[in-house]
């Protein structure tokens, strides 16, 4: 009975990984690594590789700014609804990025919420590199809040009272105790929100479309080349594989995933320090 | 001159706690048992809790006032505070931690003798060393209160006496109003100059360690103390004395006056221990096994099934005593304090 089950244990554990890992080494065995450097050299990449680079940023650096601060004050204040917040924030992890694209159309389209007055002072969202910034932030953005709603409940509250006593107000509590030791788990939750929007696809081709050189991005290439010429598609997966891999080994080599509540069960008791 | 007023009203879990109380240029420690609110205490008096009602008032400046809906805010208060587990900040060396606050850091390092720990992160500090750069950084911003939360709890039994001694040089001289919480009472008689007793949200006795211990005004008071504590039924008994039937089945005389129900109060340090009833001037012999022995520093705490003796290691080993043996406690009718229950 106990060799049965240990031997159960171990075949599932094979299965697994053989199931995971086997689509990812093809992407390298199906194309010589010289063939990948080249595909990367066509232009259908290289612009990709320019937009994605570009609206990620401008959306990363967006949600840095305004989500760091909010994480800090959802991580310290309690108010009433708070637990309804901190869902609302992470609905959008929960969301297929299909809705996300709607969501965002009926939010920001020409016949949208904000329509009218968007098209009031001549702004127009759908199918612009404004579009993809939108949809990037919009699916990354509740993977930095939570990271960083957890990073901040770790900081151990004794020492915010420390610096209060010590003269600190508000914000220089913020800037010289809470956010550089919650330095490690933002870190982590920008990595992880910054992979995230690095990849997003769904909500991308619907809110912005697939114009080469404007609004397609990375992924969206992957999917164009796919028919055309799939080396090319394979080269930009591999692309993708290589800096994913490169990210959760830094991460790990820093300990900094202990930090991110994507890797921790939601309710386990916060780390003190 | 410098001196903290209090007149407060904090709610707890299970009760209020309630207390006026001034500290001048003086140390003042507050004991009671865990949950008496003695940490509660010390957050309202920085402003990092709220009192239901009352007043804090510190040098003619009023931190607190809930009728005058004064309430200032912790970083606008002049409070150094020594937090239980000293809430040394880990990303900042020494130096940087003590001047946090502003100020600099040199002449407290040196007068704390760490100066040379100045580059070092909290992580490699001893547990002594720790508390010295807590009272360093409490004080670099010239407070005109000190607050000590439970300062000798985080560290081991064996640094305790020296650092003990040296905290209570540094509050001599610093001369400013400290208030020190503890659940111990020894560190509380070594520190400071007065000594309060909260028990169930009130303060049931303060004054010197001395006063505290030669005439406490309740058990409570005296158990906290050290005192073995046990109680009995009081009755008139021969020249002039007074005859208490202990609970337990034994009678001790006392020269304090008690009728009814009483406690008889009695330090272990005043009890002699001896393998049959010496013939001396004590009136007192209680028989019974050792318990338990326990060695603490240079004396041995000896448990007996009524009361725990304590006497000098050197005698505990002249006598050979051990779990089991059946020994004689004595003591003289003048150190047998009675009080009513």
């Amino acid at each position: 009975m106990r060799k049965l089950f240990a031997a159960l244990l171990a075949t599932s554990t094979a299965v697994a990984l053989a199931f995971l890992v086997l689509p990812v080494a093809a992407i390298f065995l199906r194309v010589p690594p010289g063939d990948l450097v080249g595909a990367l050299g066509h232009h259908v990449t290289r612009d990709a590789l320019l937009v994605s680079l570009e609206t990620s940023a401008i959306a990363h650096a967006a949600v840095l700014l305004v989500g760091t601060p909010a994480a800090y004050l959802l991580a310290r204040r309690r108010f009433p609804g708070r637990g309804v917040v901190l869902t609302l924030v992470e609905l959008p992890l929960v969301l297929p990025p299909a809705v996300a694209g709607i969501a965002l159309f009926a939010a920001f389209g020409r016949a949208g919420l904000l329509g009218q007055e968007l098209d009031a002072v001549g702004v127009q969202i759908p199918f612009t590199q404004a579009a993809v910034i939108l949809a990037v932030a919009f699916v990354e953005s509740p993977f930095y809040l939570r990271g960083g709603v957890a990073a901040f409940e770790a900081v151990d509250g004794g020492l915010i009272d420390a610096a209060r006593t010590l003269g600190a107000g508000p914000a220089r509590v913020f800037a010289r105790v809470a956010l550089p030791l919650a330095a490690g788990g933002l870190g982590a939750a920008s990595a992880l929100a910054l992979a995230r929007g690095l990849g997003e696809f769904g909500a991308t081709i619907i809110f912005a479309g697939s114009l080469q050189g404007v609004t397609q991005t990375l992924p969206l290439a992957i999917y164009a080349q796919f028919d055309q010429n799939f080396d090319t598609a394979l080269a930009i997966s591999a692309l993708f594989i290589i800096v994913g891999a490169l990210l959760l080994v830094t991460l790990k080599l820093y300990g900094w995933l202990r930090f991110s509540s994507i890797f921790r069960s939601r309710f386990a008791p916060s780390l003190s320090s | 001159m410098a001196s903290l007023q209090l007149d407060l009203s904090l709610p707890l879990r299970a009760f209020a706690l309630e207390l006026a109380l001034e500290v001048g240029p003086e140390t003042v420690a507050l004991v009671g048992p865990s949950g008496a609110g003695k940490t509660s205490l010390l957050r309202t008096i920085a402003g990092l809790a709220r009192p239901a009602c009352g007043t804090v008032c510190c040098a003619g400046d009023v931190w607190f006032d809930s009728k005058r809906r004064i309430d200032r805010r912790p970083e606008q208060r002049s409070v150094g505070f020594v937090f239980q587990e000293y809430a040394l900040f880990p990303h900042l060396s020494v130096e940087q931690n003590v001047t946090f606050g502003g100020g600099r850091a040199d002449g407290l390092l040196r007068r704390l003798r760490i100066e040379q720990l100045a580059k070092a992160k909290p992580a490699e500090l001893s547990g002594g060393e720790r508390q010295r750069v807590a009272l360093a950084r409490a004080l670099a911003r010239d407070p005109k209160v000190l607050l000590l939360d439970e300062p000798m709890a985080a560290l081991d039994p064996h640094t305790r006496g020296s650092v003990r001694a040296e905290l209570h040089d540094l509050l001599r001289e610093l001369a400013l109003p400290t208030l020190l919480v503890t659940h111990d009472f020894e560190d509380a008689a070594t520190l400071a100059d007065r000594v309060g007793v909260l028990v169930g949200g009130r303060l049931r006795q303060i004054g010197s360690p001395a006063d505290l211990l030669s005439s406490p005004v309740d058990p409570f008071v005296a158990e906290f103390a050290g005192a073995n504590v046990l109680e009995g039924v009081a009755e008139r008994g021969p020249a002039g004395l007074t005859r208490l039937r202990l609970d337990q089945g034994p009678e001790v005389y006392s020269a304090d006056e008690a009728r009814g129900a009483a406690v008889l109060v009695l330090y272990p340090w005043e009890v002699s221990l001896a393998f049959s009833a010496p013939d001396d001037s004590a009136l007192n012999h209680l028989q019974g096994e050792i318990v338990s022995l326990v060695r603490v520093g240079n004396r041995v705490r000896v448990r007996l099934p009524f009361l725990t003796a304590e006497i000098t290691a050197a005698s505990a080993e002249r006598l050979a005593l051990r779990p089991g043996q059946r020994v004689v406690a004595s003591f003289k009718a003048t150190q047998a304090r009675l009080l009513d229950r």
